[in-house]
Order: structure tokens, then C-alpha cells, then sequence
């Protein structure tokens, strides 16, 4: 079970990022709990400079910009076969 | 693990610089400046010619300087947002934070300003950024030259007062822009506001690891130059027709000089009450510009004009109200109140001298 959170206050930026992650998952078929986390000090415990903040299993794989569809798939199958 | 992501960077990114890269910019470049030059005398074309309009008339000339703005913003803004978002992949808020933390304060205020520019920032993320800096030791007054110069002394005000008022006005609004940000952070540091800072804020114990860096090659820049357009530009460019609209309008139907008798060089109240109207209104640079560059035209004065649209971009409500999220009330009276002093004194200083 993976377990993906969106780090950021809720602009547009985070909305995009949530939904591409969520895409990158249906695409794998991932069984993924999706956290959306928008408190200042719960963000700030990832060490995540700028949002958006992608955390996957609680690693931070990507802060302050908007990955591509391809880069978070690559990053959950790495995850998931490792 | 980091440090050899470095290595592969530094030694990766001069080599992997596709020849194709330096074929293409300068022809890219050339058509860029060949269609540029075309708009005046198409705009021309347009109106006076198959449209019909006379020169010289009410609506032909607001018509003409509005196809004529309009193309040709956009065209600048596109160009140097590619340039710049290609800049901004070599800095990162994390590297940008390892290069100020520590630094003494007057050389930080001066380098945290420049950072400012070309240090990837959106305001949503004002507050992990401020807290992030604190935290790692970044001055309290450092921090807010960061801060003050990231939204003032964007590209985007930069190009925009380039193409419609010039390259003096531009860098005129650049340089002060920067030495406002560098004394107000200055000021703010010797004030010595440090306990205005949230609790909760100073409680924070950040871990020392930060996100890995990624080694990107020269086509992931350039990709990331094409995204800065396709955001930035898709996102402002109902702003910048809609403030040359108003702008054309202005161009067209307001008299000349309409505007000397409350925003001209003899009103000196005008500044202070331009940077107090600034204030809650808040639109970005690119809104902004065209609506200055019309004032202008009928007789407002260039420093009443400059600091009006300074106090809209760098004084903005939803900033200070996100802000207060890490800063009490008093801290944020004294940001206001020291960016706001030093933007009227900028009104005034051009006023006198220009």
C-alpha cells in the first residue's frame, strides 16, 4: 500500500500535481492512499523549501516545481519493485 | 549520494550541450526580431489602411496602439520568460538558501536581493520559504530582501516597461527595485525583530536533508524554458489585452496633459496617496504596465506613476495576510511600513530628478 502526499497550500500548482500523481497511479494500477497536506508545520517537517512537494512513503521525491507524467511513474515503480 | 549527483552534473552539462542547441537559438532568434520589427507598420496597415480609420482620430489611434501593444508584449514576454525559466534551472530555493545562510549582513541583503530575481518563487510559497531560511540561519533581514525583491523585480515588470517605456525606465525600476529590497531587509535586520517571529515558527526543527538534487541536462532546461512560457504567458496574457485595452483607451480618447494637474510633478501629495491606493489593489506586473504607460502619456509624473505601480506588485493584502501566518502583526507593520517609506522616496527622488 503506497501512501502519496501533496505538499502545498492549495494553489494551482498543487491541484496539477495531485492530479498527475493520481494519473501516474491509475496508470499502474497502484492501490495508493492519497494525503493532501496543507498545514504550514506538517509541510515544513519534509524539509520542502517550495511547493508543490510530491512525498511518496514519506520520501520526498520532488519540491518546487510540477514533475512530468513520466518522472512520478518512474519514481512509484522504483518504489514499488524496490 | 548528493555529492556525486553534483559531480555528474558539473561534468555532465558541459558536454551534453547539443550543438543543435547553438544552430537553433540564433535562428530562432533572427525570425523572432524579423517578425518584431514587422508589427508598427502592420498595426498601421491594419487600421488606417483596411480597417479605414483616420489617423489622427479617437479610435484609430486607440485602435492602432492596441494592435500594435498588444503582439508586441507578448512577443518580448515570451522570449525572455524562455530565457529566464532557462536561467532559473541552475537555482534552486535550496541553493539559494545554502549560499545565504551565515552570511554577514550587509553582503547577504545584497545577494539575497539578487537571488531574488532569478530564484525560482511563487507566492504560495512564501511561507515554507521563509521558514525554511529562518531555520537554517539566514538572517531575519536577509530573508526579507529575498522576499521584497522576488515579486518587485520580476521579469515580467522588466520586459513590459522595456517594450512600452524603454530600456531607461526599465533598468531605472530594476535598480531601485533592488536597492529598496536590499535597505528594507537592511532595516528590518538592525531593528533586531527577531521575537516577532511565530512561535511556532522558531520551534521548528528542520532536518538537514534536503531532497536530492537531480542532474538535468540541457534539453530538461529547455523543456523547462517551454513550460515557463506555456505557465506564465498562459496564465497573464488576459491581463496584459485587458491592460492595454485600458491603456489604448486612455491613449485614445483622454486628453493630453488631462493628468498633469493630480498625478504631475507639482502634486506632491500624489506619491504617498498612489503607494496608499496600491496597496489593496493587486494585479501582477503584466496587468499593470500598460495602464502606467498611458498615465504617463497624459502628463503623470514618471516617480507617481513608478511608485503606484511598485506599492501594487510589492505591497500586496493577500501577501501580508498569508505572511501572518509566520510573522506577528507588528513584524508585518514594520515590512509595510519601511518597504512603503522607501518606495515614496524612490517617487520622489524621480520626480525631482526626471
Amino acid at each position: 500500500m503506497l501512501t502519496i502526499k501533496v505538499l502545498g497550500p492549495g494553489c494551482a500548482n498543487c491541484k496539477k500535481l495531485d492530479a498527475i500523481a493520481r494519473e501516474a497511479a491509475a496508470n499502474l494500477q497502484l492501490d495508493a492512499e492519497f494525503i493532501k497536506v496543507s498545514d504550514f508545520a506538517e509541510i515544513m517537517a519534509y524539509s520542502v523549501l517550495s511547493t508543490p512537494g510530491l512525498v511518496i512513503n514519506d520520501k520526498v521525491v520532488c519540491a518546487g516545481r510540477i514533475p512530468t507524467l513520466a518522472e512520478v511513474t518512474k519514481w512509484l515503480t522504483a518504489i514499488t519493485n524496490g | 549520494m548528493t555529492s556525486d549527483h553534483f559531480k555528474k552534473e558539473s561534468a555532465g552539462n558541459a558536454s551534453s550541450l547539443p550543438i543543435k542547441y547553438f544552430l537553433l537559438a540564433p535562428l530562432g532568434v533572427a525570425a523572432w526580431w524579423l517578425l518584431y520589427r514587422q508589427l508598427d507598420p502592420f498595426s498601421r496597415l491594419l487600421t488606417f489602411d483596411l480597417i479605414g480609420l483616420a489617423p489622427g482620430s479617437h479610435l484609430g489611434d486607440a485602435l492602432q496602439f492596441f494592435l500594435y501593444d498588444t503582439p508586441k508584449v507578448l512577443m518580448l514576454l515570451t522570449l525572455v520568460v524562455f530565457g529566464v525559466g532557462i536561467i532559473r534551472s541552475f537555482f534552486t530555493p535550496e541553493r539559494t538558501r545554502k549560499i545565504l545562510a551565515g552570511r554577514r549582513e550587509s553582503v547577504g541583503n545584497v545577494l539575497a536581493a539578487h537571488l531574488g530575481i532569478v530564484t525560482p518563487f511563487c507566492s504560495c510559497s512564501a511561507v515554507p520559504l521563509f521558514i525554511g531560511f529562518v531555520t537554517a540561519g539566514v538572517p531575519l533581514g536577509v530573508t526579507f530582501s529575498f522576499l521584497i525583491a522576488a515579486p518587485m523585480v520580476n521579469e515580467i515588470a522588466v520586459i513590459l516597461l522595456f517594450g512600452l517605456l524603454g530600456w531607461k525606465v526599465a533598468a531605472l525600476y530594476m535598480a531601485t527595485g533592488l536597492v529598496i529590497a536590499i535597505v528594507a531587509g537592511w532595516v528590518i535586520g538592525r531593528l533586531g525583530m527577531e521575537m516577532y517571529i511565530e512561535d511556532w515558527v522558531r520551534e521548528i526543527r528542520m532536518s538537514a536533508d534536503t531532497p536530492e538534487e537531480i542532474s538535468l541536462s540541457w534539453p530538461d532546461r529547455v523543456r523547462m524554458g517551454a513550460e515557463a512560457v506555456r505557465d506564465i504567458v498562459g496564465k497573464v496574457w488576459p491581463y496584459v489585452v485587458g491592460g492595454i485595452a485600458v491603456g489604448a483607451g486612455i491613449h485614445g480618447y483622454v486628453p493630453e496633459g488631462f493628468l498633469a494637474g493630480i498625478m504631475g510633478k507639482d502634486a506632491w501629495w500624489s506619491v504617498p496617496v498612489a503607494v496608499a491606493i496600491g496597496i489593496p489593489l493587486y494585479s501582477n506586473a503584466a496587468g499593470i504596465v500598460p495602464v502606467v504607460h498611458a498615465l504617463i502619456e497624459k502628463g503623470a509624473a514618471l516617480g507617481t506613476v513608478l511608485a503606484f505601480m511598485m506599492s501594487v506588485i510589492a505591497l500586496s493584502l493577500p501577501e501580508m495576510v498569508i505572511l501572518r501566518k509566520v510573522l506577528k502583526l507588528r513584524l508585518i507593520a514594520v515590512f509595510a511600513a519601511v518597504v512603503g517609506l522607501g518606495i515614496i522616496t524612490v517617487g520622489y527622488l524621480f520626480n525631482l530628478l526626471i
